[in-house]
């Protein structure tokens, strides 16, 4: 077979297939199209003014590490004028987090970034290691993927920054959106596709700069940028769930490639038809105002990304079903009132929202507040992390006596 | 003439990244001499090379993080001398002496 030529340069041999478009582009065009599309994303969602200083979520992994290399590529390509500083978060799991670790202290040196790590040791008294030697292997994933969401805001908090990019690429939302289904929680799907997190309550604001990108791509641009990276699974049980939409996901793209793509655009079509969310699609496609949602609500899963917790997700389920009763029982269409002054006449509908684990759960109503122990952002008086470290702690003085 | 058959073999360089290395000693590069033909005596391909691999190279039990229904397990890229095998016609390329041959998965995390 006739070695296939660059379709952008036509001079040089095409080594990468893209999945989005099947376009067939040499290692030089391909670099340059990836970083360009991050651009694109990056200036159309209007993720940074000038002079912004931004902490890159950094795990030592391959998506974080590229969201380093590209940021930092464009920052000084495009005069960005951004400050940007690495922020890692230590579990304090043996042979898991400190071999990464080890990984982003030399992009620290690489990159020519200023590098902050974070332990849950310091934070929360408790390391990963200690929580499973408590409590055992199962259900350690939603201690760590709580401790992890405010970790991360903690780390920015210490440094004074109050913007955190995460390496969240267009598989991870995509498995996200897809799982959501599968729950029949479209409330969350809606939130999950949403490129910045943080409402205005919350200090520290959340983006994904690599959200419409594959992870093929990601894979690939660091194999031709020769970018170091690290490869590791969590050494304590894994999300089955998640593992399963993630190889539904790989399979789907293997007959057809653009599926995760098109699954993150329906995601974004359906995020629009649930009252109070609003489409975080790019700007080129006639939505020009980036969406923000609950920072609590982040994206989940194991490796680089946050956990969830259902005990979240039924409080906010609960304030969601509130609005949703609000809304029908006044007969207002929000959403369609402000898309139409909006964006003229595009038809939306709203749909009623419904809950796939507990819609029925009844109480006081939820008024987003801070934790009254730790002053973290918390739609209940003690948050999460708060929660979990008392019966930790409880435990832990049991052992004591 | 000998009644020993000179099994022909292809030079070749595998690598394994992204996590694929525990499941090969832990090794990113191999040299492998792979036989010309199949036990069907076709031409030494991709999918020929993937069953020796597992055959031959791989100790760890866990096959199942490599191939799924014999195939490689999707969410792993094959780079056949830095090229997408997809543009080289997957499975069925013929090896070269000398070809290298990259496995990388993205399915791991940091």
């Amino acid at each position: 077979m006739a070695p296939a030529l660059c379709v952008n340069c036509k001079t040089e041999r095409a080594l990468i297939k893209r999945p989005k478009n099947h376009a067939k582009l040499c290692k030089a065009c391909f670099i340059t199209v990836f970083e360009d599309e991050v651009h694109h994303t990056v200036t159309s969602s209007q993720l940074f003014f000038p002079g912004e200083n931004v902490a890159i979520g950094a795990s030592g992994g391959k998506d974080s590490t590229v969201l380093a290399s590209v940021l930092k590529t464009l920052n000084e390509r495009h005069g960005y004028g951004l400050e940007l500083v690495l922020l890692s978060i230590d579990e304090g799991i043996k042979g898991y987090r400190d071999d990464s670790l080890e990984t982003v202290k030399r992009n620290a040196v690489q990159y020519d970034m200023p590098l902050k790590v974070v332990g849950y040791d310091e934070l929360y008294g408790w390391t990963m290691d200690q929580v499973v030697e408590t409590i055992g292997k199962k259900g350690n994933c939603t201690y760590c993927g709580v401790f992890r969401r405010q970790a991360l805001d903690r780390g920015a908090k210490m440094l004074g920054i109050k913007h955190v990019v995460t390496g969240h690429n267009a598989d991870d939302v995509a498995e996200t959106v897809l799982m959501n289904l599968l729950r029949g929680d479209l409330a969350r799907l809606a939130r999950s596709t949403s490129i910045v997190t943080g409402d205005s309550r919350s200090e520290v604001k959340r983006s994904k700069p690599l959200k419409y990108s594959y992870e093929k791509e990601i894979v690939l641009y660091a194999h031709h940028k020769k970018l170091d990276y690290f490869s590791t699974e969590c050494i304590y049980s894994p999300e089955a769930f998640r593992g399963s939409a993630r190889g539904l996901i790989k399979q789907l793209e293997r007959v057809r490639p653009t599926a995760i793509l098109d699954i993150v655009r329906s995601g974004e079509d359906m995020a629009r038809l649930v009252p109070g969310e609003s489409s975080s699609s790019c700007a080129c496609k006639g939505q020009t105002a980036t969406t923000v949602a609950p920072a609590e609500d982040d994206i989940g899963g194991c490796g680089s990304q946050n956990g969830r917790t259902p005990g979240n997700e039924m409080a906010t389920m609960d304030k969601q079903l509130r609005e949703n009763e609000a809304h029908e029982a006044l007969q207002i269409d929000m959403a369609k009132a402000m898309s139409e002054s909006k964006n003229g006449n595009e038809k939306q509908k709203e749909l009623p929202i419904r809950s796939g684990n507990s819609a029925s759960k009844g109480g006081t109503r939820q008024v987003r507040g801070n934790c009254k122990r730790c002053g973290y952002m918390s739609s209940q008086d003690i948050c999460q992390a708060c929660m979990l470290l008392e019966g930790l702690n409880k435990n832990r003085a049991q052992i004591q006596i | 003439m000998s009644d020993t058959i000179e099994v022909a073999t292809i030079p070749i360089t595998v690598d394994f990244s992204g996590g694929l290395e525990m499941l090969f000693d832990n090794q990113r590069r191999h040299s492998v001499s792979l036989p010309a033909v199949d036990s069907g005596g076709k031409p030494a391909d991709i999918a020929f090379l993937i069953s020796h691999l597992c055959e031959k190279l791989m100790k760890d039990p866990r096959a199942e993080l490599f191939v799924l229904d014999s195939h490689i397990r999707p969410g792993i890229l094959v780079l056949i001398n830095d090229a997408d095998w997809e543009l080289e016609g997957e499975e069925d390329y013929k090896i070269q002496p000398r070809d290298n041959i990259l496995f990388v998965s993205t399915l791991h995390g940091g």
